[in-house]
């Protein structure tokens, strides 16, 4: 079984170009950087917030606050990884904004009943996606990383959706390496033992072929 | 090696980030355990399916909508100068 295949990211080479032309008051390649990059943030927004308008929101923030504090850039992390904790932040913000009855805090470390030991070992039919229609499929999935503590989602989210390493989630996170591991295993084993209910494989001997 | 023990190093297994030699001890592990390896092939699939999901795209529309007002933003912030935040 081999590692799993990271996704390859644009080329950056021209970016701290469009960084410095940007600082020197360049809307348009500030234009040119938004455009790179707002799908991602829309999506970490939308993971953490679980909520479109707020995600929209966060894409808005986000920008205008790297835009506002472009001086305070030194470039000694890739833009995309210092946006992302500007993201982060606002999302979080959001986030407890909407629920202040709840702690919601990146640094904390997370005990949830469910921890990583696993409980369902039962293998998954070949082709799930292929078992439920793409909407129901979106569903699953959205509902399945919801039950996520916020901290365990982010880190999923960054490592494994956006695929941003695990120093470079560490920094956009101000996590140290040790806690990234230890939330991005936890999560993924806890993802795994929830989809593991819709695409376990069914017994046969239910009567149909 | 236990699969406990296996459990606490999936991430680096799956990241492909170790040394041979715990390499080649995981997988012999993994030759013989098959909860272990369920555990580890649905993992890697759930990586994947969450990867290739598109789940939460940014719709055409709305992203125009959205870069739109960034950019009038910027153009404002830049005429009326620096803002504190």
């Amino acid at each position: 079984m081999g590692a799993i295949q990271p996704k390859i990211g644009e080329p950056v080479s021209d970016e701290l170009a469009l960084v410095q032309a940007a600082k020197s008051g360049d809307v348009s390649a500030f234009e040119d950087l938004v455009k790179r990059y707002d799908r991602n943030v829309f999506r970490i927004a939308q993971h953490i917030t679980q909520n479109r308008e707020d995600a929209e929101d966060v894409v808005q923030d986000a920008f205008l606050k790297a835009y506002s504090n472009l001086e305070q850039f030194q470039g000694q992390s890739k833009f995309y990884t210092w946006l992302v904790r500007i993201a982060v932040n606002e999302a979080l913000m959001k986030l407890r904004r909407r629920r202040p009855e709840r702690m919601v805090s990146l640094d904390e470390e997370v005990k949830t009943e469910e921890d990583s030991m696993p409980r369902e070992v039962a293998d998954w039919s070949p082709n799930p996606e292929q078992q439920y229609s793409q909407a129901e499929l979106k569903d699953i999935l959205g509902k399945t990383i919801q039950g996520l503590p916020p901290s365990f989602r982010t880190v999923f989210v960054l490592r494994d959706v956006e695929g941003l390493s695990t120093e470079e989630t560490a920094e956009a996170l101000e996590l140290s390496v040790p806690a990234v591991k230890s939330r991005l295993l936890r999560a993924r084993l806890q993802l795994r033992e929830r989809l593991s209910r819709y695409f376990k494989k069914r017994e046969s001997g239910d009567g149909k072929p | 090696m236990k699969c406990s023990e296996f459990l606490q190093e999936l991430t680096n297994y799956l990241d492909g980030v170790m040394d041979d030699r715990t390499k080649a001890e995981l997988e012999g592990h993994l030759a013989w355990c098959h909860n272990c390896y369920v555990v580890c092939d649905t993992t890697k699939k759930t990586i994947e399916i969450y990867r290739d999901s598109q789940l939460y795209e940014l719709p055409d529309d709305l992203r125009t909508r959205l870069r739109s007002a960034i950019v009038a933003k910027c153009q404002a912030r830049k005429k009326n100068g620096p803002e504190t935040t």
